[in-house]
């Protein structure tokens, strides 16, 4: 295998109003993940090629792009799966593209806020005193869900974002789990009332394709089975017993 | 596109990694009535500080002591760093990391549930925190989504800077491009943080990201500030080849072996021990990170080293370990072989060689990260306070960020308070700026013309000249050549014109940008490393082997002059309680 066809979705809004898919050639590479195969035709074959990328290891959550419809991680996905081509690239689904593979963050991050992703706590306690206990199992009630990157896949593989730009999201609502399994945390009050509303949790269907193609095994669909447990008993007491609910 | 708003702020932080997050909610904790922005090229959570891996190193245990913390930093940076700097670190840093797990660092426990620390390299005593083998990426979220609740922190995601604002003596701001729409706005601020992160993509091979470009440290330079300690960069003795991926210290402290072409044991050539079978601490593959990367630039002398596609490497060879012990022990170096090299080290063996990892040089600031030009600081990798002297200890990085981002914060914070008013002048630099943009790298709106140079051969030029001249031996002579070789393409940088003529998102134009600055890097490291006739830590000179202390236990300062090589000044190193000792290894 010498050479491999890439069909990369552009978007050029101040050229075309409308995307179009445009052929490259790339040599073939055991080695090359796809994001090597883009900066190839970035700086051999056409430097307008536009997308994001940094770390090159899996961990800055750049660089998800759709590779034959499915949402991935370019720099962790070997160009040889795909043999013998074409291989179809395209932006992330879902979100507005600005230009070629790069898409709107925006929202996303706003999501991400929404679900107050920061420790909320009754008491101050001062840093003098030292840290607040946690034993590693506690540790580990809630690691999984902060291991999120915020590459957005998930939104990508979520049919209910598809059909509701509002839905807070799988990876929302892993991060709020995140903080709401966290001994040294207090918020989850705080949070249930963002999580419960409209655009909350009970727009999920538990498809379950966000946790598939989570590439750091965050398993938000579990995140969010998991919120509908003991969302249900934080509504009731809170209709029954409102003073226990907005801690 | 230049628009002049002006956006006004009282302090600006540009850079959303480690440095620039912590400086951010120290001004907002600070004074709450100061108005705050952060701008960074990527969102914040992308930034470099996500990949580090290792820890954070502060004293928590009773058994260890500030001033051993102190020894260790000083001895370990062949006694070039500044001991004031490094007392008021040692004695911060716990400080620092409590803090960050009372915002929620989920830092690695003990069973009591307290924290619990590793090892690392040049540390005598267990003090090096740690997020599993996530360090960097759990301090960044908890950062970043601590910041979060500040809504007096503005964020400009995604913008660009392309130069600092100076009028009147003082630093008021920076242009930048908003990368979505292509604009060049003026943002005003009476303070200005530069926590740019470092440079590693000067070289070919390096652990560091695409985005780590020496922006900051170009960006004050140019404004009239000194780079120091430029000549001191830091490898790594362990990297993929081809992508320069880091394979862990952890790897040959669980008993990998290094193999020269022969699958011969070679670092026993190089006085750093026997080989046993089993590791031992400070000895052959355990010895410090510039010995070991010094090794095999003198087995690759010897025609030792297997050469590959992407340049010479040597084996590492864990097979032995078995696939329990490395999937116990290292899961993560296993990953990553798969992952990223398409190999399996359980059966196979990982290539490696030397990387560039860590810039221990960098923007001249003082104790409180402030720089001589009024109105400007810097913390992070983009500064020099100096902590790391010429070799930094591993796991120092993450803390000095936090300890001299927080530092910088509070002095930013309290220059700002004052209220100066800006210059009225500062449309004008705005303007002049946007049209500097467009002549350099826009003016040929049509495209390409036959003579224009492009910028990935140049690009690739620097690769060269910087791994020829400036790498791990230098000489007075190679770094001669490579000098010669960066003046040449800062000439042909004038002559570029890019492809992309387009105002949205355009990469073509930042990665032009990020080439220029880069190369102002290059010339202040060779100018740096070729007036320092002696070799110290990470600088090591062929033809000036051994320390100097008479001569050279100074800080070097690198000025950019108008058109010739830069001009290098000295400054003494601050000596507090630790005299000037030899640094010894594996005897
Ligand atoms: C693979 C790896 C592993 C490491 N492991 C460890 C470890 O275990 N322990 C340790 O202590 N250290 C480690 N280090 C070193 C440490 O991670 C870095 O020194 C540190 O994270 C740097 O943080 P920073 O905040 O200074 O910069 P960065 O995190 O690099 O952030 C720089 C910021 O500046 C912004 N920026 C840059 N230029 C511009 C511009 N022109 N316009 C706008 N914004 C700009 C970027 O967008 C980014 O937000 C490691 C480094 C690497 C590469
Ligand atoms: S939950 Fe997984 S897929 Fe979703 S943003 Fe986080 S890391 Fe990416
Ligand atoms: S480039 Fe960072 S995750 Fe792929």
């Amino acid at each position: 295998m010498e050479s491999v066809t890439l069909q990369v979705l552009r978007y050029l809004p101040e050229e075309k109003s409308e995307p179009f898919y445009q052929d490259y050639d790339v040599p073939f590479q055991k080695k090359w993940v796809i994001l090597d195969a883009l900066n190839y035709i970035k700086d051999h074959v056409d430097g307008t090629l536009t997308y994001r990328w940094s770390c090159r290891m899996g961990v800055c959550g750049s660089c998800g792009m759709m590779v034959n419809d499915q949402p991935v991680l370019t720099c962790e996905t070997f160009l040889e799966t795909y043999l013998p081509g074409p291989i179809r690239i395209a932006p992330l689904s879902y979100f507005a593209v600005i230009r070629d593979l790069v898409v709107n963050t925006d929202d996303f991050l706003g999501k991400v806020k929404r679900a107050k992703p920061w420790l909320i706590t009754d008491e101050l306690k001062p840093v003098t005193e030292g840290e607040y206990r946690q034993t590693p199992d506690e540790l580990k009630e809630y690691k999984q869900y902060s291991m999120c990157i915020n590459c957005m896949l998930c939104y990508s593989a979520c049919p209910i974002v598809g059909l509701d730009p509002e839905f807070v999201g799988p990876a929302a609502v892993a991060l709020a789990q995140r903080y709401n399994y966290d001994s040294r945390d207090d918020g989850h009050g705080q949070r249930n009332k963002i999580l419960m509303d409209d655009d909350g949790i009970y727009s999920c269907t538990l498809v379950g394709e966000c946790s598939v193609v989570c590439p750091k095994a965050v398993d938000p669909a579990g995140a969010i089975q998991r919120y509908k447990v003991t969302g249900a008993v934080e509504w009731w007491k809170s209709v029954v017993m409102p003073w226990k609910s907005d801690k | 596109m230049t628009r002049y708003g002006p956006d006004e702020h009282d302090v600006l932080i540009v850079g959303g990694g480690g440095a620039g997050l912590r400086a951010a909610i120290a001004v907002a904790e600070a004074n709450p009535k100061l108005k705050i922005a952060v701008i960074s090229k990527v969102y914040p959570m992308r930034s470099h500080t996500v990949s580090a891996e290792g820890g954070s190193a502060a004293v928590i245990k009773s058994n260890d002591s500030l001033d051993e913390h102190a020894y260790d930093t000083i001895s370990g940076s062949d006694w070039l760093c500044d001991q004031n700097a490094v007392e008021e670190f040692v004695n911060e840093a716990p400080k620092e990391l409590l803090q960050l797990e009372h915002w929620g660092c989920p830092w690695s426990r003990e069973p009591d549930g307290s924290i619990s620390v590793r090892s690392f390299g040049g540390m005598k005593i267990k003090r090096t925190w740690y997020a599993a083998d996530k360090t960097g990426f759990h301090m960044l979220h908890t950062l970043f989504q601590t910041t979060m609740k500040y809504d007096r922190i503005h964020r400009y995601d995604e913008y660009f800077v392309t130069s600092l604002m100076v009028d009147d003596g003082r630093c008021q701001g920076v242009v930048a491009i908003e990368l979505t729409t292509g604009k060049i706005n003026a943002i005003a601020a009476r303070s200005v943080i530069l926590c740019t992160g470092g440079c590693g993509r000067v070289f070919p091979y390096t652990t560091n990201a695409n985005i780590k470009s020496g922006d900051g440290m170009a960006l004050a330079y140019r404004a009239g500030v000194p780079m120091k300690d430029m000549e001191f960069v830091q490898y790594h003795p362990t990297g993929l080849p081809f992508t320069g991926i880091l394979i862990t210290e952890a790897a040959r402290a669980e008993g990998g072996y290094l193999l020269n072409k022969d699958g011969y044991r070679y670092l026993q050539d190089y006085d750093l021990g026997k080989p046993e079978p089993k590791p031992v601490l400070r000895s052959m593959e355990l010895g410090p990170r510039d010995r070991l990367s010094q090794a095999f630039e003198k087995e690759h002398e010897k025609g030792q080293t297997i050469e590959g596609p992407f340049g010479p490497f040597v084996h590492l060879d864990i097979k032995h370990l078995g696939e329990d012990v490395i999937n116990e022990k290292i899961p993560f170096v296993r990953e990553l072989c798969l992952k990223y090299e398409n190999i399996d080290p359980v059966k196979e063996y990982i290539p490696v060689r030397p990387v560039v990892h860590y810039m221990m040089g960098g923007i001249h600031t003082d104790i409180h990260g402030a720089t001589p030009l009024e109105g400007l600081y810097a913390a992070g990798e983009a500064a020099c306070v100096s902590i790391n002297g010429a070799n930094r200890l591993g796991s120092n990085s993450l803390t000095e960020c936090l300890v001299f981002g927080a530092r910088a914060g509070k002095a930013a914070a309290e220059n700002a308070s004052q209220g100066k008013s800006f210059s009225r002048n500062l449309e004008a630099i705005a303007m002049d700026e946007g049209r500097r943009i467009e002549k350099a790298y826009l003016s040929n709106r049509s495209g390409k013309t036959k003579n224009s140079e492009s910028i990935v051969t140049i690009r690739e030029e620097m690769h060269q000249a910087m791994k020829d001249g400036a790498g791990i031996f230098r000489t007075e002579k190679s770094l001669k050549e490579s000098q010669n070789a960066i003046q040449e393409l800062q000439d042909r940088l004038l002559r570029t014109s890019i492809g992309d003529t387009s105002y949205t998102f355009n990469t073509e134009l930042t990665s032009a940008m990020e080439l220029s600055y880069m190369l102002d890097v290059a010339e202040a490291v060779i100018q740096s490393a070729l007036k320092r006739d002696e070799s110290r830590g990470s600088h090591q000179r062929s033809d000036h082997p051994g320390r100097d202390d008479d001569k050279f236990l100074v800080h070097s300062l690198a000025y950019k002059t108008e058109k010739d090589l830069p001009r290098i000044d000295y400054l003494p190193v601050t000596i507090t309680r630790w005299p000037p000792g030899e640094r010894i290894y594996g005897r």
